[in-house]
């Protein structure tokens, strides 16, 4: 009995246009995991996540999140369960302050203000955001933002972290500092990105999506040491991987 | 488009102010609704030929913007924004108004004038009235306090988005046009053509965008409640406040304040 066990069973969506995003998806992810979801341009990586906190309903197909069923009824407890960050801190971050941002979960799970002052508060000095708490997220860095992104959804003290993308558009020094804060939580992760360097720092587990199914699913280093699966999926060895460019050493 | 950028960060400026710690912050948001409706109720109530008598109301705003510790210059240029709208409506009463009521030198004032200079004071009292009001309390309370005075929560949700929806659409907006100058390198483009597909761009991708902050709520448990940190209660304060500042809009619509001032003022230098 365990409440952080995301499996997705013969997932499929076709979206209105006929457009078939995903045909027919398997995995399981147990308690405490950190998988990455890979997969070039148009694999199927973002409908994916949708389904995952119920925005985005299978065509066919079934996923349990925990010992629920992704229901209509069962839709509040799965959102609070599966915490969901955006690729776009922009679209997540819309209230004045940071603080409102941040609140606006706890809020809505119905806590009383003295607690979501301290939830607030405690999150923020998690992800290192203390000092921003009134400044408008929109005064904000793309570091800080993605930050502040990930304590509005941290908050709700969700079992399982989603996170499309979390290190686009940051620069080296901030994409270092989130992968340090990401290394830290013990919730169960799962990642889609295209920054196969630090899912290989990350993730233990890699699974590889192509055209709307899993081409592959195992350890992440065994996968990247697959060049003709790699290749085939649109994808290449991390650079940590490949050896020096200069003196071709380390291959 | 570096305007419509400015102005809505500038817009989001008002919301800053409303984060601010003063008295009039403090108050509970139902008390400076209250009163601001009074206070516009009085003000548009003068008939049409009114205009000394507006003078007086001016002290509601001033002595708030200054209690509040709100920036003059920007409350100003907020106001001044909507002067020219006001010109636009009162223009033509000079011309279909000729009736004579006094000579100013040697310039004849006639009532399409006053009625005009009527119309453009009322709107800086009426528009400065509202925009104190969300500088001090915040659109989002100003919202909660209507609904907790009793309007309907369907109301007060679709005026919440709307505002919300006003920056995801202006910045979506500033976007497309930025591409668009960038590659017509100062010239005009493709000219009215290109707009077509431009405004059905903006709106598609404005939709999209606004589906993405929709769902991001939703993620987070949004389900048609806005939440406030303030918890505020209606108490002796609120009463005074709203009881006293009534009084005052209320002596001053039914006395001209400005003439009984005048005449306190001539009274005793006579």
């Amino acid at each position: 009995m365990s409440h952080h066990i995301v499996a997705v069973k013969h997932l499929q969506h076709v979206y209105a246009d006929g457009t078939v995003a995903l045909q027919d998806v398997n995995f399981t992810i147990h308690h405490g995991e950190s998988v990455a979801i890979i997969g070039a341009n148009g694999a199927g990586k973002s409908t994916l996540l949708l389904h995952l906190n119920g925005y985005l309903i299978p065509t066919a197909g079934e996923i349990r999140i925990g010992d629920f069923p992704l229901t209509k009824k069962t839709l509040p407890e799965i959102r609070r369960t599966v915490g969901m960050v955006f690729q776009d801190p922009d679209d997540q971050l819309f209230m004045p302050t940071v603080f409102d941002d941040v609140a606006f979960g706890p809020f809505n799970l119905g806590l009383p203000v003295d607690e979501v002052k301290q939830r607030v508060r405690d999150v923020l000095e998690q992800v290192g955001a203390a000092h921003l708490q009134e400044k408008p997220p929109y005064h904000l860095s793309g570091g800080e933002k993605k930050r502040v992104a990930i304590a509005t959804v941290l908050s709700m003290s969700p079992d399982i972290l989603v996170m499309d993308e979390p290190t686009s558009g940051l620069d080296p020094f901030a994409r270092r500092q989130l992968i340090g804060l990401l290394k830290d939580f013990q919730h169960t992760r799962i990642f889609t990105s295209h920054d196969l360097d630090m899912v290989l720092e990350l993730c233990q587990r890699t699974i590889i999506l192509h055209q709307g199914v899993v081409k592959a699913d195992g350890p992440t280093r065994e996968i990247f040491g697959n060049e003709a699966l790699l290749a085939e999926c649109r994808l290449e060895k991390p650079l940590s991987m490949q050896g020096c460019p200069v003196c071709g050493k380390g291959k | 488009m570096r305007s419509i950028d400015g102005a809505v960060l500038d817009l989001k400026r008002l919301d800053l102010l409303a984060t601010g710690d003063s008295s009039i912050h403090r108050l509970d948001a139902r008390a400076k609704v209250l009163t601001t409706f009074v206070f516009i109720v009085s003000v548009v109530s003068f008939n049409r030929y009114e205009f000394t008598a507006l003078f007086p109301f001016f002290i509601y705003p001033v002595v708030i913007a200054s209690l509040a510790n709100l920036p003059g210059g920007y409350i100003i240029r907020k106001i001044s924004m909507v002067i020219p709208f006001a010109f636009v409506v009162g223009m033509l009463n000079p011309l279909f108004d000729r009736a004579l009521f006094f000579h100013l030198g040697p310039f004849a004032v006639t009532g399409g004038w006053i009625s005009c200079a009527s119309i453009i004071i009322r709107t800086v009292l009426t528009v400065g009235a509202a925009v104190i009001l969300v500088a001090v309390t915040g659109f989002l309370s100003v919202c909660q306090a209507l609904e907790r005075l009793g309007t309907p929560r369907t109301f007060t949700v679709q005026l919440l988005f709307l505002y919300r929806y006003i920056f995801v659409l202006t910045e979506e907006g500033a976007r497309a046009s930025r591409a668009r100058e960038l590659r017509s390198c100062g010239r005009k483009g493709l000219g009215l053509a290109s707009f077509g597909s431009l405004i059905g761009h903006l709106l598609i991708r404005t939709w999209l965008r606004a589906e993405r902050i929709h769902m991001a709520m939703l993620a987070r448990g949004f389900t048609g409640e806005f939440h406030s940190r303030q918890v505020s209660g209606f108490g002796w304060r609120e009463l005074f406040y709203v009881a006293g500042w009534s009084a005052l809009f209320v002596a001053l619509r039914l006395e001209n304040g400005a003439q009984w001032l005048g005449g306190l003022v001539t009274g005793l230098l006579s």
